[in-house]
């Protein structure tokens, strides 16, 4: 059997595809992140709350309402969508013409509270959701096997960030969002409703973290602290990716997630810090990130 | 965080000096609640904690035997330094006498040894490591649930036994874990077995495909869990959706309890065998403790064998402070604990060893299917009583100090 530095090459694949997978969940989170900053210039620490919220929501439909698994796909990102929505109307519109720092204090303060509220709740241990029927089993490929569940999340993942791409770069809608975000004033004198548009993209922003949350919860324990322990990481990721880059911040998830599962098989101790050793190099190299624009 | 600590310090003391220039003196006792209450471990310890501790101050009646007892509960997210700043404070400040719960090994450690310094009594419930009784043992220092040794003999042990000769480890990368796989390492050596590898996962970690994926491609018969908490529950729902065991081989949940089987539910968990030393469905006694305990808690979860411990140390140390009269001298009160036999509902009958031990039997149970589960909290069916004598290290083993000579 071939070895790359002891490790047989079957098994290096099965490791990539997997590292793939854990980069679906960093694209579509980074995403929102970067949607959110590069037009609201809010850096949006709820985030991974907000993702827990959508496991939540997913589990809540089904154990109250018996809607299972595809029904949460479709409404748990609009009702996360929704409670954003209203967060931004009631504080963070706010804080638009302030510092950074006080839309990162703001919405890191309301990701400690949604969380202890969740934790209060239902404790942590977590609460079981099962893989949909149509999904389940898997695939034995030469190399591992490969549950049906987790390609179905690189599949969707990636359409969704893609399709994201598309409207924003693409579009008209994505044409005005951008030129709201350039130069508000101008603008708004041409009768663009920019304060709407500015709700409507921190409500999607969020919806994209609700929707990575339902596709969490079939995979990890569905408890309140899923987000913080993603979070940080996510964030990372944005920075690599350059704050505000939509391409960059897909391309830098699916890559960590490469690269974070290459440090599982050969160190496996450093593959909770690997990603933050990165971004201390290219900050160092590229303080705008790998895609970001210097101002 | 330090916020959250109680404390009715001032009056207490004021309470204390006026009461004591009155007639008998009454025997101020303050127990501190040191867990975790907000991240991994929070289900096995936090509120739950206070609750056994409440309840076990209630059924000893304290005023009877000429004690006012405080309870006072700190979160100590998990970190040791957090942990022994807060004993420090503790036991400096706010007068409290006897720390229990102690859940993580790494915390667990230091708080003995702030103890020690200070002369109070620790109580472990929640922590693992043997080293607690082992080379790291304390005069302050009792160890009452459960230990790395213990859980390495019980499920270990009875894996290798049905035919689990070879395993491959996910141990998480701390204190606890490592300990926990050094000594399952051996007694699968003593039975026989062999290691065939491992991999360290950081702690706490939430995906866990790379890992399952290297042990399966180990073609170990067992895998072993060397962790505990989220880490288990994700370790194990994930094995599930990698197809583990329907490949042949077995999962070995080396800390499991049963609020752990409870978040994965018996579809996913069915068939694991753990060792615990306590379960609320054991009889009539322990039903009974466990519902007025539900009734307390948020979602009537019932207790985990670290609740359940947390309420017998508590009844035992204050059964040995009514006979001192005292808790000014920390090392004579765990002194007199070792000498009292223990006994109570939940536990029966036990001794405290000279390293710190406390011994009682554990139990081997399975998880059930769920087809043969009656209801959200019944989970487990006995498959042996392991005594006490058999399944903790023998006393002269653990290189402990205080034993030699």
């Amino acid at each position: 059997m071939t070895t790359i530095f002891g490790v047989p090459t079957q098994a290096l694949f099965g490791q990539l595809l997997l590292g793939l997978i854990n980069g679906s969940f960093y694209a579509i989170l980074s995403l929102g992140l970067a949607i959110i900053f590069g037009l609201l210039n809010i850096i949006n620490f709820a985030h991974g709350a907000l993702y827990m919220m959508g496991a939540f929501v997913a589990w809540m439909l089904l154990t109250y309402f018996g809607l299972g698994y595809w029904w949460a796909l479709g409404l748990a990102p609009l009702v996360v969508g929704a409670f954003g929505i209203v967060l931004e109307r009631v504080l963070i519109a706010r804080l638009y013409k302030l510092d950074h720092l006080y839309g990162l204090l703001l919405t890191f303060g309301l990701a400690l509270i949604i969380q202890g509220l969740f934790r209060n709740q239902y404790g942590v241990s977590g609460l079981p959701y099962a893989i949909p029927a149509e999904l389940s089993g898997g695939q034995r490929l030469p190399f591992m096997f490969l549950p049906n569940y987790r390609a179905w999340v690189v599949v969707a993942s990636l359409t969704v960030c893609i399709a994201t791409w598309l409207v924003i770069e693409k579009t008209k809608l994505g044409a005005y969002l951008r030129a709201a975000t350039e130069n508000p004033t101008l603008v708004q004198a041409f009768g663009v409703n920019v304060p709407l548009f500015l709700t409507l993209t921190y409500g999607f922003g969020v919806a994209l973290a609700g929707f990575a949350g339902v596709l969490a919860a079939p995979i990890y324990s569905v408890n309140p602290n899923m987000g913080a322990d993603i979070i940080i990481v996510v964030f990372a990721v944005v920075v690599i990716g350059g704050m505000g880059s939509i391409i960059g911040s897909v391309i830098t998830g699916f890559a960590l997630g490469l690269v974070e599962g290459l440090t599982k098989v050969f160190y496996p101790e450093a593959s909770a810090t690997v990603i933050f050793v990165i971004m201390v190099l290219v900050l160092l190299v590229k303080p705008a990130g790998l895609f970001g624009r210097t101002a | 965080m330090f916020g959250r600590i109680a404390r009715p310090v001032t009056l207490a003391a004021l309470a204390g000096a006026l009461t004591m220039g009155t007639a008998a003196a009454q025997t101020n006792v303050k127990i501190g609640i040191l867990g975790d209450r907000s991240g991994a471990y929070s289900d096995i310890s936090g509120e739950g904690s206070v609750v056994a501790a409440k309840l076990a101050v209630e059924d000893f009646k304290p005023e009877q035997h000429g004690l006012k007892v405080e309870i006072v509960s700190a979160d100590h997210q998990n970190k040791p330094d957090v942990g022994a700043a807060i004993a420090r404070q503790w036991y400096d400040r706010d007068a409290v006498d006897m720390i229990t719960d102690g859940v993580t090994s790494s915390v667990a450690l230091a708080i003995s040894q702030v103890t020690k310094e200070k002369n109070k009594v620790f109580v472990d419930t929640g922590a693992g490591t043997a080293d607690l009784t082992g080379p790291q043992c304390t005069p302050n220092t009792i160890h009452w649930v459960y230990d790395t040794v213990a859980l390495a003999n019980g499920t270990g042990g009875a894996m290798v036994k049905r035919g689990g000769n070879t395993w491959f480890f996910l141990t998480a990368d701390y204190v606890f874990g490592q300990t926990l796989q050094r000594d399952t390492s051996a007694v699968i050596a003593k039975n026989g077995g062999k290691v065939v590898g491992s991999v360290k996962t950081p702690f706490p970690t939430s995906d866990f495909s790379s890992f399952l994926l290297q042990a399966q491609g180990s073609g170990a018969k067992v895998i072993g869990l060397a962790n505990a908490g989220t880490d288990t529950i994700n370790s194990i729902k994930q094995a599930g959706e990698f197809g583990i065991t329907e490949g042949g081989q077995a999962l070995a949940g080396l800390l499991v309890f049963s609020s752990d089987v409870h978040s994965l539910g018996t579809k996913v968990a069915q068939g694991l065998v753990l060792t615990e030393p306590f379960y609320w469905d054991l009889n009539d006694q322990t039903r009974a403790f466990s519902d007025r305990f539900a009734k307390q808690m948020k979602g009537g979860s019932k207790p985990t064998a670290n609740h359940a411990g947390v309420y017998s140390d508590v009844l035992h140390y204050l059964k040995a402070v009514a006979e001192l009269k005292s808790t000014a001298d920390g090392a004579a009160t765990v002194a007199k604990m070792k000498a009292m036999p223990t006994d109570d509902p939940l536990f029966g009958k036990g001794v405290i060893r000279a390293d710190g031990r406390k011994i009682h039997d554990m139990y081997l149970f399975e998880v059930k299917k769920p087809a043969e589960s009656k209801g959200e909290w019944d989970l487990y069916k006995k498959l042996e009583t392991i005594p006490g004598d058999q399944v903790f290290r023998p006393l002269n083993e653990g290189n402990c100090p205080l034993v030699k000579g």
